[in-house]
């Protein structure tokens, strides 16, 4: 090729365009020619993912301890003493879990533990907040999070009414057992808010999320836009309430009381 | 003119090298703060923002405030603010550099900081907060040191630069309900979810922003050579009065809809504040205290007689600073976050690492100050503008 | 012409050549950079894509996978060639290339480039206190 002043110009024009091209959308920006992406073929999916937890089997700390120990090791969640620690999935008793306490309850639901984690909000304000889009909703309904991009700036957390985030104030890897780590899940890293995240990785392979699978058919998860799913079977035998529903975040989680 | 701030007495010296002192000597923690992360700070999973945000919120105040000299002296040709305008805005300058460090050492990650600009997002208020803090920083950039340079050349200011001038003004109302907005959008705060909280921002930061600015003036009437017009500072002084009677007027209506209507979210964080909840009552001392030094603020500020006394017009102003402050930097933070979502109570107070830090930030912003104060001033020494009656040259 | 305070300039000009300089003159007579030597996976002769696509473009490449997973929930990629592999850095790539030090670092440590793929990724080696 010559090298003239016009091959050049159409050299940059063409860059240009490319760079154009490139940011205008992330459609296979740099990947070998002919590469495609596609879904998995094991994956299930859903127009909208939910939850029904039936307090009335899984109601007890120890009961919804196996649910978190089940969570947090396949997620690699560290275990930090004090109040900078991190959870996604945890248990806490009626008042604190709803905001409608009914004065001479019954005992059994006074005495009650619930799971509590993120609700996968339908207009979910930590979504609306962040500033960078580290934390967003996805066409099925999970709301997601990319520690990749988090800032850390927390504002995610002030918005969230469920008190469904954390963050890493500290290396959480001090606080995890190196060796039994899920080598399948990346850790996270100092700096970074992190949530529940309705076990993505695992539906994309066909698997049931990992507090599900622990429960004994207690926590029951599917697509709760689909009338003859699990979920809208439990929904329409049990009396089921969901946590703040007067904020209209439209939480994902149901629970039967 | 950034000469000017180069020559200066040996007292100046001094005092410049205190500031870079106390900077570097406390630098030290937030090296420490960005290898450990902030755990180091007072911080919980239920307050996840504190000291650092609480400061933020409280200085965005005193970056507006500037403006309540700017709109008199444009809007209304309020001449006797002619040789305070200068100041506001070189306040408004030191007030946002402040805001922006005390945002950068509260994220986890600050290197990916720029992420906010790669990815923007309208639907955040922190992507807005972004867009005008920084936009009023470069309007009061541009306005303060194009005026100040054709003062010095006794040219009359640009055209454009009038125009600037009254964007700025717009736009300091906007940089406080944009910072209210962080938090009066936030469903289940109950202490912040009101339509009045801007309204109540702006009113707290047009008395105490003011104030502050009125005692640095009167602090560098006492070092240089420059003399407010004692008619100004009256002005002034009478607007922060009627501010902050606003102020407390606003926080009484937040009283009387939580009490009245005495739905549990509404009360809860006020009662916590001002009584204690759940067995906690770490800053009811605080508020009482804020609550007391507010109404004698305004017992010293309403009469005009003690409004006028010069001799007790900054321990007034002082008074008033104290009151505010304790409302806005430390109440409204924890406040916020308490009851948690939990309906419990999660104690906050800032660490000693935390308070350096903070320290590191207000140490650079007195900094600021100093420098764009020293600047103005040798340019009204050198006009003559605004001297006293018998210059007394060190 | 008069050049005033020329002795400073010029002075404060030598010492600013000095010091630009000085990388280049350290370097003076040091043998010519030479690709460092990776170990490469045993049982496995192609990549995902060509060699030389790899070398230069993983890192965009990396950046298109962790996107295209998170963000839009397609967790299969498919070559130039047609050949399907899981979009994931622990699942995919380092079950190949099964020793950080001996690949990722060696490179990375040459061109002295730090990225933070591991702060939050598990390396095939396991993690150590
Ligand atoms: S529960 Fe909280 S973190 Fe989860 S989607 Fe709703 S607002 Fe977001
Ligand atoms: S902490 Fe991270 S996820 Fe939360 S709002 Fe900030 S950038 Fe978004």
């Amino acid at each position: 090729m010559n090298h003239t002043r016009r091959n050049f110009l159409k050299f940059m024009g063409v860059a240009a365009a490319g760079l154009c091209a490139a940011s205008a959308g992330s459609a296979l920006a740099v990947s070998g020619a002919g590469s495609s992406i596609k879904d998995s073929a094991t994956a299930v999916n859903a127009k909208r993912w939910g939850m029904v937890i039936d307090t009335k089997k899984c109601g007890t700390k120890e009961a919804i301890d196996v649910l978190a120990k089940a969570c947090h090791s396949v997620h690699n969640v560290p275990n930090i003493p004090g109040n900078q620690n991190v959870m996604w999935i945890w248990a806490a008793g009626y008042e604190q879990a709803f905001d409608q306490p009914n004065n001479y309850m019954d005992e059994s639901v006074e005495k009650r533990q619930f799971a509590l984690l993120c609700n996968h909000c339908t207009n979910a304000p930590c979504v609306r907040v962040c500033p960078t889009q580290a934390t967003y909703k996805r066409p099925d309904g999970i709301v997601a999070m990319d520690y990749h991009r988090c800032i850390g700036c927390r504002y995610c957390m002030a918005g969230c009414p469920f008190g469904a985030r954390s963050f890493n104030f500290m290396e959480p890897r001090k606080h995890l057992d190196l060796t039994t780590l899920n080598k399948e899940f990346p850790t996270r890293m100092r700096g970074v808010v992190e949530k529940c995240n309705f076990c993505v990785e695992r539906l994309a392979y066909g698997k049931q999320p990992a507090c599900a699978e622990a429960s004994n058919g207690a926590v029951v998860f599917g697509d709760l836009t689909d009338a003859n799913s699990e979920v809208r079977k439990l929904l329409r035998e049990h009396y089921t309430i969901r946590r703040k529903p007067a904020l209209g975040t439209e939480p994902g989680v149901y629970y039967i009381i | 003119m950034l000469e000017k701030a180069l020559k200066g007495s040996p007292k100046y010296y001094l005092w410049v090298g205190f500031l870079l002192l106390v900077i570097a000597g406390t630098s030290g923690a937030y090296v420490m703060q960005l290898m450990e992360g902030l755990t180091i700070t007072g911080m919980s999973r239920d307050v996840s923002w504190g000291f650092y945000i609480a400061q933020f919120t409280y200085l965005v105040g005193l970056a507006a405030s500037g403006v309540m000299i700017v709109l008199p002296y444009y809007f209304h040709n309020y001449k006797k603010f002619k040789d305070l305008v200068i100041f506001g805005e070189f306040m408004a300058i030191a007030a946002v550099v402040m805001c922006l460090g005390f945002i950068v050492v509260d994220i986890g990650q600050p290197q990916r900081m720029l992420n906010v600009v790669l990815f923007p997002t309208p639907n955040s208020i922190l992507f807005w907060d972004m867009l005008v803090l920084n936009g009023y920083l470069m309007l009061n950039l541009l306005v303060g040191w194009t005026c100040l340079e054709c003062d010095r050349q006794n040219l009359p200011h640009p055209k454009w630069s009038k125009i600037l001038a009254y964007v700025s003004i717009i736009w300091a109302f906007s940089i406080h309900t944009v910072t209210a907005f962080l938090y009066q959008g936030l469903p289940g705060r109950h202490y912040w979810l009101t339509a009045i909280l801007a309204a109540r921002f702006l009113a707290s930061a047009f008395c105490s922003g003011p104030a502050i600015l009125l005692l640095v003036i009167m602090l560098t009437e006492k070092v240089t050579t420059f003399k407010a017009e004692a008619e100004g500072i009256a002005t002034l002084a009478k607007i922060i009065t009627y501010a902050m009677c606003i102020n407390v007027f606003f926080f009484l209506l937040e009283v009387f809809t939580a009490f009245y209507s005495s739905i549990p979210g509404h009360t809860h964080s006020i009662v916590y504040l001002f009584a204690g909840y759940d067995g906690h009552s770490e800053l009811v001392p605080f508020m009482w205290t804020a609550a007391a030094f507010a109404i004698i603020s305004l017992a010293l500020l309403i009469p005009p007689k003690l409004r006028n006394n010069v001799k007790l017009l900054p321990w007034s102003l002082a008074i008033l600073v104290i009151a505010t402050w304790i409302d806005k930097g430390l109440g409204l933070l924890i406040g916020g976050f308490n009851p948690t979502p939990f309906e419990t109570i999660a104690p906050y107070w800032p660490t000693g690492k935390e308070l350096l830090i903070s320290l590191m930030i207000y140490g650079t912003g007195a900094l600021v100050v100093t420098i764009l104060f020293k600047i103005a001033t040798e340019v009204k020494q050198e006009t003559g503008a605004s001297q006293k009656p018998a210059p007394v040259a060190e | 012409m008069k050049l005033y305070n020329g002795g400073k300039i010029i002075t404060g000009l030598v010492i600013f050549l000095g010091v630009f300089l000085a990388p280049f003159a350290y370097n003076m007579g040091k043998a010519a950079y030479s690709q460092p030597k990776l170990k490469m996976p045993e049982n496995e002769k192609e990549c995902i894509e060509s060699k030389e696509f790899m070398r230069t473009k993983h890192m965009q490449l990396l950046n298109d996978w962790r996107d295209w997973s998170l963000r839009d929930g397609k967790w299969v990629y498919v070559n130039s060639k047609g050949k399907e592999f899981e979009m994931s850095l622990q699942k995919t790539c380092m079950k190949c290339h099964t020793n950080k030090a001996e690949f990722c670092d060696k490179c990375h440590n040459d061109a002295a480039v730090t990225p933070y793929c591991w702060d939050c990724h598990i390396q095939p080696e396991g993690l150590k206190k």
